[in-house]
């Protein structure tokens, strides 16, 4: 389950796109993830081919818990003929030792070739070293054991049919069946033999109702929020940036537009901030485990307002890179999809810094609050007329205020003023902004 | 087109942005953008929605004369009548 931003714990898997045996390749979108913000497709980072499903549709789990294995592509023709008449359960790894009741079970210790797939939290909680094996110690899937504690069915009592005489789902599933024959499978068990054979019509478990989503995505800013009030040493820059050139540039080029390829102002606000950072590099990147990791690509995050309340902050990729055309394109997509409530699992969790710009309706400077585990957040107020005066001459000029918040563990006030600073520059010259 | 076949084209469109907006308690005369919290995207989106029913193109320096909804009308009517 990936850590879909600083604010999520836990996530339901919605429905699996992808069965064992299923090929997949860098960014492709095996699953649906409801998590308090939105509901989350969630992308692969591997190429291979997924081997097992280890969370069914309808469970919740907490973030770091491996949600399906993926086997290197070569690997497919040995183990996944041997378990492919079963059910999915027969593939799940046995390696880990069995865990008493009631304790959450680990994440399980990946066989050398196979990769836990969609793990973004998984760096916090490495997974523990497969243990020997030792043949008279009870082997359960961590599936199969999380069904037996839902079930009432104790362990020591099923008889295993997995490698090594393994219990799996089936075989707790089985033994349940003959405990109490006429009682109602749980959901979670109805929904057991092969995962995903046929895509679901309905999902087990209903995405959060509108209220239920509104309550929990404020508890989810506020615990975000205080763990970065809490953690981050902020300090906070400012500065009237000239949006003369800017806006005249943009309104020429607009002028030459169809209304459908128009471009908004916002836009050149993003790619300023992406090339800034390609001069003050301390603003991009995570603090994590005590120390900085700056980040080469810029993602940066934009805080997007929702109209019933709440925030969403997901990335657009590689901004530094993008013509401004590019972006808008990425812009206009991403307030979309976030206003429909659907955006792409490495949208919301890889962002390397936060762009926020409260519009031309609301206020001129914004005070911001750095998303953790990021370091830094460029705030923009609306562009004001205000008088400025250069050369010795003063007229009215449109104005923006640019803000940063930034981490004083990574930077000092001195490299973030350069910063403020660059990202003005960089304004001044508008045309130059659509190209590198 | 007629005044009212504008005014619910434009109207349909702001429900589409803000679907909690009451069409009923919209003051035709108070900006838009104030009265139900549009911003800049969503403006765009109004743009382009009112270009794609009507075949209007509307360049940015008129956007002030579409600020209120009876804005819109007046200046939707001129400029499909001269089309």
């Amino acid at each position: 389950m990936p850590a879909l931003g600083a604010d999520m714990e836990v996530g339901t898997v919605l429905q699996w796109l992808v069965k064992p045996g299923d090929a997949v390749k860098h960014g492709d979108i095996v699953a649906v993830v409801d998590t308090e913000k939105a509901t989350i497709e969630v992308e692969v980072f591997e190429a291979g081919v997924i081997r097992n499903i280890l969370v069914q549709e309808g469970e919740k789990v907490p973030v770091g818990t491996v949600l399906a294995m993926i086997g290197a592509e070569g690997e497919l023709a040995a183990p996944a003929a041997e378990v492919k008449p079963k059910p999915v359960a027969a593939a799940v790894p046995i390696e880990e030792k069995p865990k008493p009741a009631g304790l959450p079970p680990p994440a399980p210790a990946a066989p050398a070739a196979m990769r836990p797939c969609v793990t973004a939290g998984a760096e916090k909680q490495p997974p523990p070293k497969a243990a020997p094996a030792v043949s008279h110690r009870l082997r359960v899937s961590p599936l199969a054991m999380r069904i037996a504690a839902d079930l009432g069915i104790d362990v020591s009592r099923v008889k295993g049919t997995g490698p090594e005489g393994a219990i799996t789902k089936a075989d707790v599933e089985r033994a349940a069946k003959a405990a109490a024959a006429p009682r109602a499978k749980p959901a979670a068990v109805e929904a057991a033999a092969p995962a995903a054979e046929a895509p679901k019509a309905a999902v087990s478990r209903p995405a959060l109702s509108g209220e239920e989503r509104k309550a929990a995505m404020r508890k989810a800013i506020a615990a975000a929020m205080a763990r970065s009030k809490r953690e981050i040493p902020h300090y906070y820059l400012g500065t009237q940036i000239d949006m003369s050139r800017a806006m005249a540039w943009l309104q020429a080029e607009n002028l030459t537009r169809p209304v459908t390829g128009r471009l908004l102002y916002s836009v050149l606000l993003l790619k300023a901030v992406a090339l800034a950072v390609r001069e003050i590099p301390e603003m991009n990147g995570f603090w994590i485990d005590g120390a900085f990791k700056p980040s080469e690509a810029v993602h940066v995050g934009v805080a997007i307002s929702l109209r019933q309340g709440g925030l969403i902050a997901p990335a657009i990729h590689d901004v530094e890179k993008r013509r401004l055309d590019e972006i808008m394109v990425n812009l206009y997509d991403l307030v979309k999809r976030v206003r429909a409530g659907v955006l792409r699992s490495s949208e919301i969790a890889d962002a390397t810094i936060t762009v926020t710009s409260l519009g031309d309706q609301g206020v001129e400077t914004v005070f911001g609050i750095i998303y953790p585990p990021q370091v830094a957040l460029v705030g923009f107020g609306k562009i004001t007329e205000r008088p400025w005066a250069s050369n010795g001459m003063v007229g009215a000029k449109p104005v923006i205020m640019g803000t940063l918040a930034a981490d004083h563990r990574t930077s000092d006030g001195h490299r973030g003023g350069l910063f403020l600073a660059a990202i003005a520059r960089l304004l001044q010259e508008p045309e130059k902004l659509d190209g590198q | 087109m007629t005044d009212n076949e504008i005014k619910s084209l434009v109207v349909g469109e702001l429900k589409k942005l803000a679907p909690e907006v009451d069409a009923g308690q919209i003051d035709p005369t108070i900006d838009l953008r104030e009265q139900i919290d549009l911003d800049s995207m969503d403006l765009l989106n109004l743009m382009i929605a009112i270009h794609e029913a009507t075949g209007v193109e509307i360049p940015e320096a008129d956007y002030p004369r579409m600020a209120t909804l009876n804005g819109c009308v007046a200046y939707l009517r001129t400029r499909i009548e001269t089309k």
